[in-house]
């Protein structure tokens, strides 16, 4: 018969002994702490329960204990199975490792019609042929993608301006699919351009190889006019103009675009985010200025501190919040990729935060003269004249050659925020990247000192803000955030009605 | 109503039980192995009853009664024909296994079990009951078309361990497309050889619904009364997903699960992303419930806060969740969406309140066992417009 003598909850406790499992914490302004773990796991501990459960006197029957081992901050003697789900987690989060380089970008030319006083590039004049990628660069270059492991790749055309050598870029395309159709990788294509010279000739290639696009704009007119003159003006007319008719021929979703912050734009948070509105695009990107190419040059003009970045920030997402609680989905990029990090068990594409670095695992630039650079930024300071960062030439230089020589291994070896001094112990380090070229760039070595590094500033500035939201969301907020993350309407988001209820 | 599925008779000779299938018409005698005969009163006098694996009459007919005859039932309108059916043939007890026209059809594997939840609404036996499989395996054989859907249930069925490898096996052969869902508390698949043959079979419609109580070993292993049983069922769930087992997770909501309800979401999230549905389950009062009472019991009115925080939690994370045993009245509208008719027929009923109700035909009603004790939430709901 069934054995009714039922064992109370004490009988099944577990022991008074337990272990730390790594963690890194930071103090909460109301004196919390917030811990978090390298699976990227979070809890919000009161200080006291905080100095039990280091002093390993947290008493199991406390519910922060089974929270925190819950979410592998501790293990006792009943954890066996917990570890495989750790190693399970770890794996995922880091499983944008799996099948190596997948983002290659290819410099069509580095010819530009406009003149951006931060223009991370540097830019040649209109007329120069030279430098101009040549038909066996990009063969070559193309071969080199498709020998990588990677079962899905994306095809990135960049500059200059990549439509003013648009020959190459469809050759590119041609025989980026000729060679595939052997190997059977997902291809991608993106092609980055400031569309002042959009033809429909390019947006009937685009639509028949499916190419998104991806463009630039700072806000209205009288900001993106003066982050970005064009030599025979009016490239805020002309790009908005193109935009809309990027959209109708290849639908919404197919065009994105990348805000620059200058100096000026501090001044217009919620103006260029309504523009962005206005002309119905998807999402916005709020990126800071790169200390890359002429930005460093014009850094009086155009450049601003970490902290007025932050400050700008937060009223740019303010504003973007308000816009998606009347029921307009628009998320702000970067948020989202944060909130993604903070909030799912899974990993991001980002390749400027992540650990391991983006620079070369992720990512691999072919410049227009063969060169192959470990991402866009090494190859703006080789523009500069230091070359560090160049991996090898796809004339001379073998796949093996490229991804693990020396070049390659000095990389990897700051790659990891892991092992980073100020990272090692930073609360927000699984959130957060490595960036041994910004480091080398702005600071004069690989590995970098995060006290004075704006990368750090910035990056601990917004997930920090981001965490503020979070902790203090209302239903609507999370309603909001997790239509960023799902790539959902905001509307949608709701909790479904019964389909007879609705009817 | 509830539908009626057993039925008792005075037996006439014979012991063991048989299965088959039945019919009230004369059927070839080649094929009578596989059937039941019911004879009803008016047709007592049918000459021809030679080879069924059993006759069943209505009523105690004059007639000279022969091996395999059981008397003495009342009208047996309940039992179609082509359900499949055991009689036991010492006492003639009589119950359906399975019914075509049903959607809450389920092989009732075994009453053993190697946990002891503290609200088991049927509680376990320890009964020898390994010659069970082979009873299974004919229930696949005698059942006529390929069901809707089927479920498998116990008891643990895992317990049989190859036995269950045979009956999934025999399952697939016969109605591969049958989507089947079984009941399990996953412990077994924390032996990963276990899996791999259940996996090797390759049904491709099989889910096995396991039960998570807590995120933590302590407060679920309380709950099932078993040490170990925790880690068994984390490390089951993982077998599963690594050699490709769809797996849902049940809850059943009670006193002793609600309290760690959101943050049991929250690890099913983090830990077990390949679970493919969550399931929410009112408490059914039968069993150990009612021996159990004033530790499992509270009122769903009560807890409904908890749910929508929970529900909501997992559908922002996109991972489908339902709620199952728990009528529209008792839930906050905004769930109602989520709320499935999840009780079998047979045991399904509905309240005098009901009758007045704008939403019942929506709703999953009550369980037969709730007609006394239940929600004070219980009432009728205006018609939405």
């Amino acid at each position: 018969m069934a054995n009714t003598a039922f064992q109370p909850r004490e009988h099944f406790s577990s022991s008074t002994c337990y272990s730390l499992l790594p963690f890194r914490f930071d103090r909460r302004d109301n004196g919390d702490r917030l811990l978090v773990n390298e699976v990227g796991e979070f809890s919000i501990v009161a200080a006291d329960d905080f100095d039990r459960f280091v002093a390993k006197t947290l008493d199991p029957a406390q519910p922060i204990y089974s929270e925190l081992k819950a979410k592998h901050f501790l293990a006792d003697d009943s954890s066996s199975a917990l570890f495989d789900t750790l190693a399970a987690k770890y794996r995922t989060k880091k499983s944008f490792l799996d099948g190596f380089t997948k983002l290659h970008i290819f410099v069509t030319t580095l010819r530009c019609n406009q003149s951006c006083p931060y223009c991370q590039v540097t830019r040649q004049d209109e007329g120069a042929g030279a430098f101009d990628m040549t038909e066996e660069m990009m063969h070559r270059s193309v071969d080199l993608m498709l020998a990588g492991p990677a079962p899905s790749v994306t095809m990135e055309f960049q500059g200059g301006e990549s439509l003013l050598n648009f020959d190459i870029v469809m050759e590119g395309v041609r025989y980026s699919k000729e060679r595939n159709a052997a190997i059977g990788k997902h291809i991608d294509y993106v092609i980055c351009t400031n569309l002042s010279r959009l033809e429909d000739q390019h947006l009937d290639f685009f639509k028949e190889h499916k190419v998104n696009v991806s463009t630039s704009l700072d806000g209205p007119a009288y900001l993106h006019d003066k982050n970005r003159p064009m030599d025979r003006g009016g490239s805020h007319a002309t790009v908005t103009r193109n935009i809309l008719r990027a959209q109708e021929a290849l639908g919404r979703e197919a065009v994105s675009c990348l805000m620059t912050t200058s100096k000026e734009s501090l001044k217009y948070p919620r103006e260029i985010v309504d523009e962005y509105i206005r002309l119905n695009l998807g999402s916005i990107f709020v990126r800071d200025l790169n200390p890359y190419g002429y930005a460093v040059k014009a850094r009086a003009a155009v450049g601003y501190s970490s902290a007025e970045f932050i400050t700008f920030y937060k009223a740019v997402l303010a504003h973007i919040v308000e816009i998606n609680r009347g029921g307009h989905t628009f998320p702000e990029a970067f948020t989202t990729m944060v909130l993604r990090k903070v909030l799912t068990p899974w990993p991001i594409g980002f390749v400027d935060m992540q650990s391991p670095a983006g620079a070369g695992l992720s990512v691999v630039l072919y410049n227009y003269d063969g060169d192959v650079y470990a991402s866009d930024e090494s190859r703006m300071l080789a523009e500069m004249g230091k070359s560090t960062f160049r991996l090898g030439s796809v004339l001379e230089n073998s796949y093996t050659d490229i991804f693990f020589g020396e070049t390659m291994q000095m990389i990897a070896s700051a790659a990891c925020n892991e092992a980073l001094a100020g990272c090692s112990d930073c609360a927000y380090q699984s959130y957060c990247g490595a960036d041994p070229v910004r480091n080398y760039s702005t600071q004069g070595d690989i590995f970098g000192h995060r006290p004075t590094s704006g990368y750090c500033a910035k990056n601990k500035g917004v997930i920090k803000h981001v965490f503020d939201q979070l902790l203090n969301a209302d239903p609507d907020l999370e309603r909001i955030f997790w239509a960023w993350i799902s790539r959902e309407d905001v509307n949608r988001m709701r909790l479904t009605e019964p389909a007879w209820l609705s009817r | 109503m509830a539908i009626q599925i057993r039925a008792r008779a005075t037996a006439h000779g014979g012991s063991g039980r048989v299965l088959g299938r039945v019919t009230r018409n004369s059927v070839p005698i080649e094929v009578r192995g596989d059937y039941l005969r019911i004879v009803p009163v008016d047709q007592a006098d049918t000459d021809d009853l030679t080879g069924y694996v059993a006759v069943l009459f209505e009523g105690t007919p004059a007639r000279e009664l022969t091996e395999g005859c059981i008397t003495g039932y009342d009208i047996l309108d309940f039992l179609n024909d082509d359900y499949v059916v055991a009689v036991d043939m010492g006492n003639g007890f009589t119950r359906v296994l399975y019914r075509p026209e049903s959607l809450h059809n389920a092989i009732f594997a075994t009453e053993r079990c190697n946990s002891n939840c503290i609200m088991c609404s049927q509680p376990p036996r320890d009964v020898d009951d390994s010659d069970l499989v082979a009873e299974h395996l004919r229930l696949i054989d005698l059942i006529p078309a390929p069901p809707a859907r089927l479920g498998i249930t116990g008891g643990e069925p895992t317990l049989f361990k190859d036995g269950l490898v045979q009956i999934l096996a025999r399952l697939k052969e016969r109605f591969p497309e049958t989507p089947l869902t079984m009941l399990s508390n996953g412990r077994m698949y924390a032996y990963e050889e276990f899996v791999e043959k259940l996996a090797a079979i390759g049904h491709t419609d099989f889910v096995t619904s396991i039960p998570l109580y807590a995120n933590n070993a302590a407060d679920h292993d309380f709950i099932v009364q078993a040490k170990g049983a925790f880690d068994q069922t984390i490390q089951g769930l993982y077998n599963a997903a690594k050699h490709g087992l769809a797996v849902e997770i049940r809850v059943v909501l009670h006193r002793q699960t609600i309290l760690g309800l959101p943050a049991l979401a929250e690890f099913i999230y983090r830990n077990l992303p390949f679970v493919r549905h969550v399931a929410l389950m009112g408490l059914e009062n039968m069993g150990y419930v009612k021996k159990n009472w004033d530790l499992v019991w509270i009122d769903p009115v009560d807890y409904a806060e908890t749910l929508e925080t929970t529900v909501r939690h997992l559908f922002h994370r996109r991972v489908a969740v339902s709620l199952y045993n728990l009528p529209l009245c008792v839930l906050p509208s905004s769930l109602w969406g989520f709320a499935r008719q999840s009780i079998s027929d047979y045991k399904n009923i509905y309240l005098d309140a009901c009758a007045e109700c704008g939403v019942r035909e929506h709703c999953s009603g009550l369980f037969a066992s709730s007609e006394t004790r239940h929600s004070r939430g219980i009432r009728a709901i205006c018609a939405p417009q």
